[in-house]
């Protein structure tokens, strides 16, 4: 029974603080051009159902505790997929007032995938990665959570942009 | 009499692609009223586009909305070109208009896509998202990108389209035009769709007109609104009619997206067939300076842009008032006595963008 979570891992998604741009290609992987379908994950709205939380955007007041449920929800072994460069560090909005920061400092995430928005190819590479994670996990590994993208970029240094250097890498 | 229940419909909700919390108070199986509960994607944009220069903000505008970025940020460029006294050259007017229409065609297709995964009919979900992405490759093909565009900017264009990429979005049209010949007569006459839209969520003119409803709300209801009759950009050459329905329920909202769906294939056409030939953008030296109020229309309806430049790089103040902030008002109407099972499908049938509302 224990293997259909790996091989048809259900994935819950959920809206944190994105534009939008993230979530409407993340949706476009669901279909048929890009077909998560074929690797058995199936898109569903109850996270009390789902092995995968794929979340979109950074965090703020007032979600942070939404977003905590529904990680608080989903039951073991669970993964955390973070799209988009929002979900590592607030990207474009970084510095507004209301960005507390990236997902993480909210929940564990396994797998961060940069872009803004990341293409649907890298969406769907980061998915995958997961389940593999997933499936570790499932065996008993405990994992450690992924390291956050590096960057350097702060508010304050926002005047010295050419000095900024802003390195994303992808990680397991 | 029985106690009223109260049951919250989101922020995480199957229907909804956002997260926005309706507070439903229900007469047994009845909405007596609905209270909106939101700020879970509020970001604090407008303050941030402050401390940006404007030609930053041109990309970071572009972000309040993944959906509409391209007229988002068409907006915001027009607003500072009238503030600085540029005239863009014919062909980026028309450029513009043709980015804008493909972006309102893959829009449309999004949110009758999500009309009809709300209603359960996944299959014609798949199918109308799959006709989504041969728009998406027409963008990408011009631009680069798929949701972000980013060739918008004050003066004019960054990018032209060549030629043969003018002829790759006339095939993608055909396509995408053949594919939904097939499609949409499933989404218009099937009985059972039919059973689900028709006569659900009603909105008479009289409230649309009172509640202030915008785009293809307000047009479902009778109120012939369309900014792109006003002739921004290019549309002033291409004529275009405002495509009403008078029923204001449902299906009248997904009807005058269909059909407002075949206009703009042909609004792109007429444009690629008379594009001029010339320069992308006008150079500039001048800083912003005074208010300005510029309004377009967006694929939900109109977009309100309040500009405010003091002469230096920095704007004073940047407001934006968006389609579904205006379209809340009138879908709280039309919760107001509907089945707690149609509450899905009435909120998603005014093609909701919380992102844009609390940027
Ligand atoms: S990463 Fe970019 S596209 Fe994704 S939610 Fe953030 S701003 Fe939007």
């Amino acid at each position: 029974m224990f293997n259909a979570v790996s091989k048809s891992p259900w994935v819950v998604h959920f809206n944190c603080n994105s534009c939008n741009g993230c979530d409407i290609e993340f949706l476009a992987c669901l279909t048929p051009h890009y077909d998560v379908e074929r690797f058995g994950i199936l898109h569903i709205g109850n996270p009390k159902h789902a092995d995968v939380l794929v979340v979109t955007g950074s965090v703020n007041n007032r979600n942070a505790r939404v977003l905590q449920n529904v990680y608080n929800q989903i039951p073991d072994p669970k993964v955390v997929v973070a799209m988009g460069v929002c979900t590592s560090s607030g990207g474009v909005f970084a510095g507004c007032y209301n960005i507390l920061g990236g997902v993480d400092i909210v929940i564990p995430v396994d797998v961060f995938v940069p872009g803004c928005p990341p293409r649907p190819e890298a969406m769907i590479d980061g998915i995958v990665k997961a389940v593999g994670i997933l499936e570790r996990k499932r065996k008993g590994e405990v994992f450690p959570t992924a390291p956050k993208p590096t960057h350097t970029f702060k508010p304050s240094e926002e005047q010295s942009a050419e000095k900024t250097v802003i390195k994303e890498e992808k990680t397991v | 009499m029985a106690k009223n229940t109260i049951i919250p419909f989101g922020p995480q909700h199957p229907v909804l692609p956002e997260p926005i919390q309706l507070r439903l108070v229900l007469d047994e199986e009845r909405v007596v009223s609905a209270i909106p509960v939101v700020g879970y994607v509020h970001r604090g944009l407008e303050k941030l586009a402050e401390q940006k220069d404007f030609l930053q903000d041109t990309f970071l505008i572009e972000r309040i909305c993944g959906i509409c970025s391209f007229i988002h940020s068409l907006t915001y460029s027009m607003g500072i070109e009238s503030m600085m006294g540029l005239t863009p050259p014919p062909r980026a007017q028309y450029l513009r208009v043709i980015w804008s229409e493909l972006h309102r065609m893959h829009s449309h297709l999004l949110a009758v896509g999500l009309l009809a995964d709300a209603f359960g009919f996944e299959n014609l979900f798949m199918q109308l998202w799959r006709t989504r992405e041969h728009i998406m490759d027409a963008m990408e093909a011009t631009t680069g990108a798929r949701v972000m565009l980013g060739t918008c900017c004050p003066g004019g264009v960054r990018k032209d389209i060549d030629p043969e990429l003018l002829k790759f979005i006339l095939t993608t049209l055909v396509t995408v035009e053949k594919e939904m010949d097939e499609q949409m007569p499933v989404l218009l006459n099937d009985y059972s769709v039919k059973q689900r839209l028709c006569g659900v969520g009603i909105l008479d003119k009289q409230t649309a007109y009172e509640r202030g409803a915008v785009g293809p709300t307000a047009r479902a209801s009778g109120i012939a609104m369309d900014l792109r009759t006003h002739g921004y950009a290019a549309y002033g050459e291409l004529g275009v009619e405002p495509m009403v329905e008078t029923d204001g329920d449902c299906y009248a909202r997904t009807k005058v997206r269909v059909r407002e769906l075949y206009q703009s294939m042909n609004i792109v056409r007429k444009a690629i067939g008379q594009i001029p030939a010339g320069p992308i953008n006008v150079p500039f030296k001048t800083k912003p300076d005074g208010e300005v109020v510029m309004r377009a229309e967006q694929p939900r309806g109109e977009v309100l842009y309040y500009l405010k430049g003091n002469g230096t790089d920095m704007l004073e103040r940047l407001r934006v008032r968006t389609p579904t902030f205006a379209n809340i008002p009138p879908v709280l109407a039309m919760l107001a006595g509907c089945e707690l099972a149609d509450v899905g499908v009435i909120v998603i049938s005014i093609d909701p963008c919380i992102s844009c509302t609390e940027r």
